[in-house]
C-alpha cells in the first residue's frame, strides 16, 4: 500500500529520505506540518536528525547554514512571510554558497487563508539567483527532495523548494524510495568564501553571477521542465507548479491537442520558453502567486498581445488558483449551475471557549472608554482574532514583534496610553528586541505579554519563552517595580482592571505577562511544561 | 470510476477524522486519492471544508471544480449549503440535523432544512443524538459516514477495515461502538424516504 501523506509530510519524508542530518523551523501555517512530520518519525530519532523548533526563522536559517557548513545536508522550513525574518541570511549565503546540502523550504499562502500577504516565494529565489524548485503534487514534493540535496552539493548553493497551502494541506498516495545515508562532517575546503569581507564577498559574487548559465541549463536538462509540442498552434500553456493539475484537471481529455511548457524548476529554460513561443500564435501562463513568469516573458519577447496570463487579466491577480478559474482562463466554461442560499451567514473563526485571551481582551476593553479605543497594538497569533467583533480590542497586526515598536513609536509621537499586546512566542521570536529599544528610551508603553506556554495558532506547539519571560525583561531592562503578572480569569477580572490601569499611569516601560495555558494543550504538555517551568527555576 | 465528495462543518468539529477513513478505505482498494484539507486559522471554530477525490485513474487538481461533487457530506446542517456551487446536478447532500451555531446571525434553522430539501437527493440524519444513543456524541462523523456509505463507490468491508484501522491505539470497545455508528448511520438513511434514496 502507498503511504497516505500530505504534500507537508510527503516532502519531509523526502528529506529524511534523502540523507537529512537537520531541520530547522519555526512554526507557521501552512509550513508547520514538515517539521511536525520530522520530529514524530522513528527513523529520524534513529538517526537523530535535529528537528527542535528554532526561536524565529533567520536563527532556524543560520543553525541550517551551520550545519550545511560542517558538510551534512540541512533544511530549513517556513511560511512565505518567514523568509522576511530570514532574508539577511538567505540573500548572503547565496553569496558564501554552501558544503552540504542545503534546501530551503518555504510555504506561500495565495488566498491568505492564514496569512497577511500572498507574497510569492520565488521573487526572492530570484533576488538570491539561486535554483528554485516548484514541486505539482505530493509524490513530486517527495522526489524532488532527493534532487535538490544532491543538486545543492554539486553547486554549492542552497536551493530553494517552493510549496503553497494546497498542495502542503493535501493528501495523496506515496511510492517511496530507499533512503540514503547521511553525510558524515566534511568540513570546507577553503573556509573564506564564508567570510564575507568585501574581497572576499566580490569573488563570491562573480562566481555566484557565473553560475546563471549553467543554472538555466541544468533548468533544461534536469527532466523537471517539460516541453510537449503538438500541432496545434492556437494556444500554448506555461504551467508551474501546483497550476499544472489545475491545467491538467481540465484538458485532460483532450491533452493531445495543446502545447504544454510545465515548469518546476527555476531559473526558467529560455529555450524550451523560446521554442513554445514560436510555434504558438497565444501563450497562457499559468502560475500560483505573483505574475512572476509572465513578466520574464514579457521582458523576453517584447510582444504584449501575444502573452495572457495575469497581467492581460485572463487570471484573477489575487487569491488562489482553482480548476474553474484554470478552465476560465483556457475558453473552457465550466461552472455550477447551483448558488449558496443567501440565508447563509459567514461563520469567521474565533478564540476557542474558555480561552484565556478573551479574559484579557475585556480586561482591555473595561478601559477603552478612559483610553480611547485606538490605541491597542497588536501581533502574529490566535490574539489577532481579538481585532473581530465581539471583542474589538486589537487595533493593528503587521508583522511578528510589531506591537511593542509600534506602540514605541506611536508614544514617542505623543500617544497617551499605547498599549502592545503579544504572545509569549512571538514575543521570543521578535519581540525582545523591539522592548529594548522602548526599555532604552523609558518609553510610556504598556507591554502585555499573554502567555498561554505555546505556538498556539499552529496547533500549539513547544515555546522557547515557557519559563523564561520573567527573566527575559528583566534582562532587557524593565523595571522591577513594572514588571507585573495577572491569571486572566473571570474571578480576577476587577483586580486585573486595577493592575492594567496603575500601569498605564506610569509613564516609563511597564510589563504585565499575563500567564494561562492555551486551552489546546494536553495533559502532557502542560505536565512537560510544568516540569521544564521548575527545571528552570 | 471517478467520484468527488466534499466534507463540511465548523472547525473542531472533526470532519478530517471521515476523510481519514475515506482515504485508507481507498488505498485498501488500491485506488487512487486527492483530499484537500484546512489548517490555521479557520480551525478555531471557522467554516472549514475537504475536498476527497477518489478515482481508479491519475488525479490532477486536489480542488473539486464547481459542479463536479458527487456528494456533499456534512457534520453542520449550515455548513452543507455554503458548499452547494460544487454539486453535480444530480449529486446528494448528507447531514447531521444538528446545527452549530456560534455566529450572531444564523438563521432559522427551518429554512435551512428548508432549502436542504429542495434539493431531491438529499438525507437529513440526526446523527448526534444517533451517536449520544450508541454512547458518544462525537461518533456523529461514522454515523454520517454510514449515512453516505450507499453513494460512495467504496466497499462496505474496506470502510469498516478503515474504521478498525483509524481507531487501533484505541480501546476495542470504542472501535466497535465506532463500527456500530457507521452501521447505524446506514441503517437510518436506508430507511430514510426509501423511494428517493438510491
Amino acid at each position: 500500500m502507498k503511504s497516505l501523506l500530505l504534500g507537508n509530510e510527503a516532502l519531509a519524508q523526502g528529506a529524511i529520505d534523502a540523507g537529512l542530518s537537520g531541520v530547522y523551523a519555526y512554526p507557521g501555517t501552512p509550513s508547520t506540518e514538515i517539521t511536525e512530520y520530522i520530529q514524530r518519525s522513528k527513523t529520524a530519532k534513529e538517526l537523530q536528525i535535529h528537528t527542535t523548533w528554532s526561536v524565529n526563522e533567520k536563527t532556524a536559517m543560520e543553525s541550517a547554514l551551520g550545519m550545511s557548513y560542517v558538510g551534512k545536508r540541512s533544511m530549513v522550513v517556513m511560511k512565505h512571510v518567514g523568509l522576511n525574518v530570514a532574508s539577511d541570511v538567505f540573500m548572503n549565503m547565496s553569496v558564501s554558497g554552501v558544503n552540504g546540502g542545503l534546501v530551503v523550504v518555504v510555504a506561500d499562502d495565495p488566498s491568505m487563508h492564514s496569512s497577511q500577504n500572498e507574497q510569492d516565494s520565488r521573487f526572492y529565489g530570484k533576488f538570491a539567483m539561486i535554483p528554485i524548485l516548484e514541486p505539482a503534487n505530493q509524490q513530486e514534493a517527495y522526489d524532488l527532495m532527493f534532487y535538490a540535496f544532491d543538486f545543492s552539493e554539486e553547486l554549492k548553493l542552497p536551493v530553494l523548494l517552493r510549496m503553497v497551502t494546497r498542495l502542503s494541506h493535501s493528501r495523496a498516495g506515496i511510492t517511496l524510495k530507499s533512503r540514503k545515508k547521511q553525510n558524515d562532517i566534511a568540513l570546507p575546503a577553503d573556509t573564506s568564501r564564508f567570510a564575507l569581507i568585501p574581497m572576499n564577498a566580490r569573488k563570491q559574487f562573480d562566481k555566484l553571477i557565473n553560475k546563471k548559465s549553467l543554472l538555466v541549463e541544468y533548468a533544461s536538462n534536469s527532466g523537471l521542465n517539460q516541453l510537449k509540442i503538438s500541432e496545434e498552434k492556437s494556444l500554448g500553456i506555461i504551467a508551474c507548479g501546483i497550476a499544472y493539475n489545475y491545467v491538467m484537471e481540465n484538458i485532460s481529455d483532450n491533452d493531445a491537442f495543446y502545447s504544454i511548457l510545465k515548469i518546476s524548476q527555476y531559473p526558467l529554460p529560455k529555450k524550451m520558453i523560446k521554442r513554445l513561443y514560436e510555434h504558438c500564435d497565444k501563450i497562457i501562463v499559468i502560475e500560483e502567486g505573483y505574475p512572476i513568469v509572465e513578466e520574464l516573458l514579457h521582458n523576453y519577447f517584447d510582444d504584449n498581445d501575444k502573452i495572457k496570463g495575469k497581467l492581460s487579466e485572463d487570471i484573477p491577480l489575487t487569491g488562489e488558483l482553482n480548476p474553474n478559474i484554470v478552465a476560465q482562463a483556457l475558453g473552457i466554461h465550466k461552472r455550477g449551475s447551483k448558488t449558496v442560499p443567501n440565508i447563509v451567514a459567514s461563520r469567521p473563526p474565533q478564540l476557542c471557549e474558555g480561552c484565556g485571551h478573551t479574559d484579557l481582551f475585556n480586561t482591555i476593553n473595561e478601559l477603552i472608554p478612559e483610553i480611547g479605543d485606538k490605541n491597542v497594538f497588536g501581533d502574529i497569533g490566535c490574539y489577532a482574532l481579538g481585532s473581530l467583533p465581539p471583542l474589538n480590542t486589537i487595533n493593528t497586526l503587521i508583522d511578528m514583534g510589531a506591537s511593542i515598536t509600534m506602540a514605541k513609536g506611536a508614544a514617542d509621537a505623543g500617544m497617551k496610553n499605547a498599549i502592545a499586546v503579544i504572545g509569549d512566542s512571538t514575543f521570543t521570536h521578535s519581540g525582545m528586541t523591539g522592548l529594548l529599544d522602548a526599555v532604552y528610551e523609558n518609553s510610556p508603553i504598556t507591554v502585555i505579554i499573554s502567555d498561554n506556554s505555546a505556538i498556539a495558532m499552529t496547533g500549539a506547539q513547544e515555546s522557547t519563552a515557557v519559563g523564561r519571560l520573567h527573566n527575559i525583561c528583566l534582562g532587557i531592562g524593565v523595571k522591577p517595580d513594572h514588571l507585573k503578572t495577572m491569571i486572566p480569569l473571570k474571578k480576577n477580572h476587577d483586580s486585573n482592571v486595577e493592575l492594567l490601569r496603575g500601569e498605564l499611569q506610569y509613564k516609563g516601560v511597564s510589563v504585565i505577562i499575563s500567564e494561562r495555558p492555551c486551552v489546546r494543550l494536553s495533559r502532557d504538555q502542560k505536565e512537560e511544561i510544568k516540569s521544564k517551568i521548575a527545571s528552570l527555576s | 470510476m471517478n467520484t468527488n465528495i466534499i466534507l463540511s462543518g465548523v472547525g473542531g468539529q472533526g470532519i478530517l477524522t471521515i476523510a481519514a477513513a475515506l482515504d485508507t478505505a481507498a488505498l485498501i482498494e488500491n485506488l487512487n486519492i486527492k483530499q484537500s484539507e484546512v489548517h490555521g486559522m479557520s480551525q478555531r471554530g471557522g467554516a472549514v471544508q475537504s475536498h476527497v477525490r477518489i478515482s481508479d485513474k491519475e488525479i490532477f487538481s486536489d480542488l473539486i471544480p464547481e459542479g463536479k461533487a458527487d456528494l456533499i457530506l456534512s457534520v453542520e446542517p449550515m455548513e452543507l449549503l455554503r458548499y452547494m456551487p460544487f454539486l453535480k446536478k444530480k449529486g446528494w447532500i448528507i447531514t447531521d440535523s444538528k446545527p452549530f451555531i456560534n455566529t450572531a446571525n444564523y438563521p432559522d434553522q427551518e429554512q435551512i432544512y428548508d432549502q436542504i430539501k429542495k434539493h431531491p437527493n438529499h438525507v437529513i440524519v440526526n446523527a448526534t443524538d444517533l451517536a449520544k444513543e450508541i454512547g458518544n456524541s462525537k461518533m456523529a462523523n461514522m454515523v454520517l459516514l454510514g449515512a453516505a456509505s450507499h453513494i460512495i463507490p467504496l466497499s462496505e468491508e474496506s470502510l469498516v477495515k478503515s474504521i478498525n484501522k483509524l481507531f487501533k491505539h484505541k480501546s476495542e470497545k470504542l472501535i466497535r461502538l465506532n463500527v456500530e455508528a457507521f452501521y447505524k448511520g446506514k441503517e437510518v438513511a436506508s430507511n430514510y424516504n426509501k423511494a428517493n434514496f438510491i
